[in-house]
C-alpha cells in the first residue's frame, strides 16, 4: 500500500473528465474537429472494490482506462486518486504516484518485450523504482508464486509461455510495486475459455488478499459480472447506467443496456428457451467526432421520443444506482 | 448430405510432424445447423479447410480418410472441378472479414467476379444479383455501397458482406468459421438473425466457434473437439443438458454465466496440450479429474449412448 488517503473517501474519484481527439487535415495540420472518446465522466473506485466498465468496442472504455494512468492527456476534468488531483501534478510527483497505478493489457504477448526475460520484465519496476531489498531472484520468485507461475521459468523469454502463462507474467509486473489501483483492460478476452477462468480466479484472489482495487475493462457482460462489485455502461464517450452489479444484471434501467444483456447468448437458463422476447439493436455505434443531439443512443433506441433528440437527459438516481435516460 | 470418415490432417513443421486434426469423422444433413466448439489450436479450423481443400501446400496434408459430398469424395476431384465446388455448392464465411475481402476492389466487383465464376450470364445481370443481396444483408443504400472498398465499412458491415457473398450463389452447406468472433455482441445478435432469416430453407451450416453461448443460440446438433479429437457429439439438448466426457462438463461449468451471484469459476487445470506432444492415450488425461490408468495408455473410442449422442471417454464405457 503506498497511498495514504483520508479515510472514508473513495480511493479514485473521477468528475467530469473528457478526453478529446484532435483531427487534423491538410498540410498545416488544422484541426477540423475532435473524436469526443471520453466526453463528461464521474466515477469513482473505492478500495478492494472492483468496478466492471462495459460497452461495446469504440465507445471509450479503454481510452478512459488509459487517461485515469495518464497514458492519454485529458482534456478538462478531475482525477482525484488518494486525494490528489492527477492532473495538477507534476512531472516527479506523478511519476511517485504512479507506483501505485498500474495496467494489464489485452494481449499479453505484445505487452511483453521480447527482448526481456522473465526477471527482468517483472523486476524493472522495482529496479526503476530503487526498492530491491535482497536479491532480485527472490522478488522475481516470490512474484511468480503468487500468481502460480513455475519459479525455475525465471530466466525464460515472453515466447516460451502460453497465453494464459503471459498474462500471469503480467498480472505479476502489474503487482511488483504494490499497487492499490490496477486497470484491467480486456485482461481476459484473448485467452481460451478453459484458461480465462483461471486468470479470473487469479485476479479475484489477488484483489482478497492484497485490498486491491480494479478497473476492470471489458465488452464482456458475463465476465464483468462475476468479478465486478458495480458496474458501468459506457457508450459513445459516456456511462449512460451504473450501479450494483446484481441489480444491473436483473434490473437493468438504461434500453442500450438492457439491449446489451440480450445480446449474450445464454446457455442453459430458462430466458433463452423464450427467444420471441429478444430485443436486437438496430445499425450502429454513431461516430464519435459527430455525436448526435440529445440523448445519443436516441438513433438506435426502441423507445426514443421526441425530448430525447432534443435534450440530453439528466442523471436519475435511485439509491446506488443510476441511469441517464428520459423514461425515467 | 456431407460425411466426413476418419480424416487426419497434418502438417510438417521445423519441429517435426502435428496433427491437427486425428481421425475425425462426422456427418451434415440437410437443412441443420451443425456447431463444432473448441478451443484455439484444437483443429477445428483445419477440418473446416480441408472439406474444401484449402489446407496450405506443401506443408499440410489430408493423410486419410474421405470427404463425401452428396456421395462424393472430395478429395477424388481435380482442381477445376474443386472450384466448381468451392462458393457455389459449399461456401465460407471467415472470422475476419476485413482480411478476407480484397483491400484493393469494389464491393460490388468482387460480388461480380465470384458470380461470372460461377454462372454465364452478363456482367449487368450479375451485378443485378449482387445488388439484390447487398439490400437483403441490411446494408442501407445498396447502391452506393456495391461501389465501396471493404476499408470504408465498420467491421460489422463487412461480415454482412461476407455473408452476401456465401449465400448469393445458393450453396448447400456454408462453413462460417468464427463468424462473429471480430464483433460486439449487439452486432452478433445481428448477424445471427441474419443468416437464419436469409438462408435459403434447405441451406445447412457447419458452424465453427470457442462460444458456448453462440452454439446455444444457433445450433442443431453439437461436435466439441479437443486437442484434434472429437470427444463429444449430440444434440444441443444432450450437450447442455446431459453432457458426458469430462471435458465437456468441465468447458461449460468453466465459462463465466451472465449473473447475479458473483464466486470463483470452476477452471479447467493445467493448458491445452502442445499439438507436437500429445499425451500417448486420451488427451484429456493431464487435465481430467476423473482420469485413471486406462486413459494414459489407451485412446478411447466414441461410444454409442443412444439418441445420436456419442462420446468418447472410458468412463462411460464402465457405466453401459
Amino acid at each position: 500500500m503506498n497511498c495514504k488517503q483520508p479515510k472514508k473517501s473513495p480511493l479514485l474519484e473521477v468528475c467530469d473528465l473528457q478526453t478529446w481527439f484532435p483531427i487534423k487535415r491538410g498540410i498545416m495540420a488544422r484541426t477540423v474537429g475532435y473524436v469526443r472518446a471520453v466526453d463528461i465522466v464521474s466515477l469513482h473506485i473505492n478500495r478492494g472494490e472492483t468496478l466492471g466498465l462495459v460497452g461495446e468496442s469504440g465507445c471509450g472504455k479503454s481510452t478512459l482506462g488509459r487517461t485515469l494512468l495518464g497514458l492519454e492527456k485529458a482534456r478538462r476534468g478531475k482525477i482525484l486518486f488518494c486525494g490528489k488531483n492527477l492532473l495538477e501534478l507534476n512531472r516527479r510527483e506523478l511519476r511517485e504516484i504512479r507506483k501505485s497505478m498500474q495496467i494489464i493489457f489485452q494481449d499479453p504477448l505484445t505487452a511483453l518485450n521480447p527482448k526481456m526475460n522473465i526477471i527482468d520484465i517483472i523486476t524493472e519496476g522495482l529496479v526503476e523504482f530503487r526498492l530491491i531489498q535482497g536479491t532480485r531472484e527472490d522478488h522475481a520468485k516470490r512474484l511468480m508464486n503468487e500468481v502460480g507461475l513455475d519459479e525455475e521459468a525465471i530466466y525464460r523469454y515472453p515466447h516460451e509461455f502460453s497465453g494464459g502463462q503471459r498474462q500471469r507474467i503480467n498480472i505479476a509486473r502489474a503487482l511488483s510495486l504494490r499497487p492499490d489501483l490496477i486497470v484491467c483492460d480486456e485482461p481476459v478476452s484473448a485467452l481460451d475459455v478453459s484458461v480465462q477462468a483461471q486468470v479470473i480466479n487469479l485476479l479475484m484472489d489477488l484483489r482478497d488478499r492484497y485490498n486491491l482495487s480494479y478497473l476492470f475493462i471489458s465488452h464482456n457482460l458475463s465476465v464483468v459480472s462475476n468479478i465486478a462489485h458495480r458496474m458501468a455502461v459506457m457508450y459513445l464517450g459516456k456511462i449512460v447506467e451504473y450501479g450494483p452489479t446484481g441489480d444491473i444484471i436483473k434490473n437493468p434501467m438504461h434500453p442500450y443496456t438492457k439491449a446489451l444483456i440480450n445480446a449474450v447468448p445464454k446457455p442453459d437458463s430458462e430466458e433463452a428457451k423464450h427467444k420471441s422476447k429478444r430485443i436486437i439493436l438496430n445499425g450502429e455505434m454513431p461516430s464519435p467526432s459527430t455525436p448526435p443531439s440529445g440523448c445519443t443512443f436516441h438513433t438506435r433506441c426502441m423507445e426514443a421520443m421526441n425530448i430525447c433528440r432534443e435534450k440530453a437527459p439528466q442523471e436519475v438516481k435511485s439509491g446506488k444506482h443510476g441511469v441517464w435516460c428520459h423514461l425515467y | 448430405m456431407l460425411k466426413i470418415n476418419n480424416i487426419t490432417v497434418t502438417f510438417e513443421i521445423d519441429e517435426g510432424i502435428v496433427r491437427a486434426v486425428d481421425d475425425v469423422s462426422f456427418h451434415v444433413d440437410r437443412n441443420e445447423i451443425v456447431g463444432l466448439v473448441g478451443e484455439s489450436g484444437c483443429g477445428k479450423s483445419v477440418t473446416a479447410l480441408s472439406i474444401l481443400r484449402l489446407i496450405p501446400l506443401p506443408y499440410g496434408k489430408i493423410e486419410t480418410g474421405e470427404i463425401l459430398f452428396y456421395g462424393k469424395n472430395l478429395l477424388e476431384l481435380d482442381h477445376n472441378e474443386m472450384r466448381k465446388i468451392r462458393g457455389r455448392a459449399i461456401s465460407m464465411i471467415f472470422q475476419e472479414p476485413g482480411s478476407a475481402l480484397s483491400p484493393l476492389h469494389t464491393i460490388g466487383r468482387q460480388m461480380v467476379e465470384t458470380i461470372l465464376l460461377h454462372k454465364n450470364i452478363t456482367v449487368k445481370e450479375a451485378w443485378n444479383i449482387a445488388e439484390t443481396w447487398v439490400e437483403k444483408v441490411k446494408i442501407s443504400d445498396p447502391k452506393e455501397m456495391m461501389f465501396a472498398y471493404p476499408y470504408q465499412l465498420s467491421g460489422g458491415m463487412q461480415q454482412r458482406v461476407m455473408i452476401a457473398m456465401a449465400l448469393m450463389l445458393e450453396p448447400d452447406l456454408i462453413i462460417a468459421d468464427e463468424p462473429t468472433t471480430a464483433l460486439d455482441v449487439t452486432t452478433q445478435a445481428q448477424i445471427f438473425d441474419l443468416i437464419k432469416e436469409t438462408r435459403r430453407s434447405h441451406t445447412s451450416i457447419l458452424l465453427i466457434t470457442h462460444d458456448m453461448g453462440v452454439i446455444w443460440e444457433m445450433c442443431d446438433r453439437v461436435l466439441v473437439m479437443y486437442a484434434s479429437k472429437i470427444v463429444e457429439e449430440g444434440s444441443r439438448n444432450d450437450i447442455f443438458s446431459r453432457p458426458k466426457h469430462p471435458y465437456t462438463i468441465a468447458l461449460l461449468e468453466a465459462i463465466p454465466k451472465l449473473s447475479a451471484d458473483k464466486g470463483r469459476l470452476k477452471a479447467i487445470p493445467g493448458q491445452v496440450p502442445s499439438a507436437l506432444d500429445y499425451p500417448s492415450g486420451c488427451h484429456f488425461f493431464d487435465r481430467c479429474p476423473d482420469a485413471f490408468d486406462r486413459c494414459r495408455d489407451e485412446k478411447p473410442k466414441l461410444v454409442d449412448l443412444g439418441n445420436k449422442h456419442r462420446t468418447a471417454c472410458f468412463l462411460v464405457k464402465n457405466e453401459l
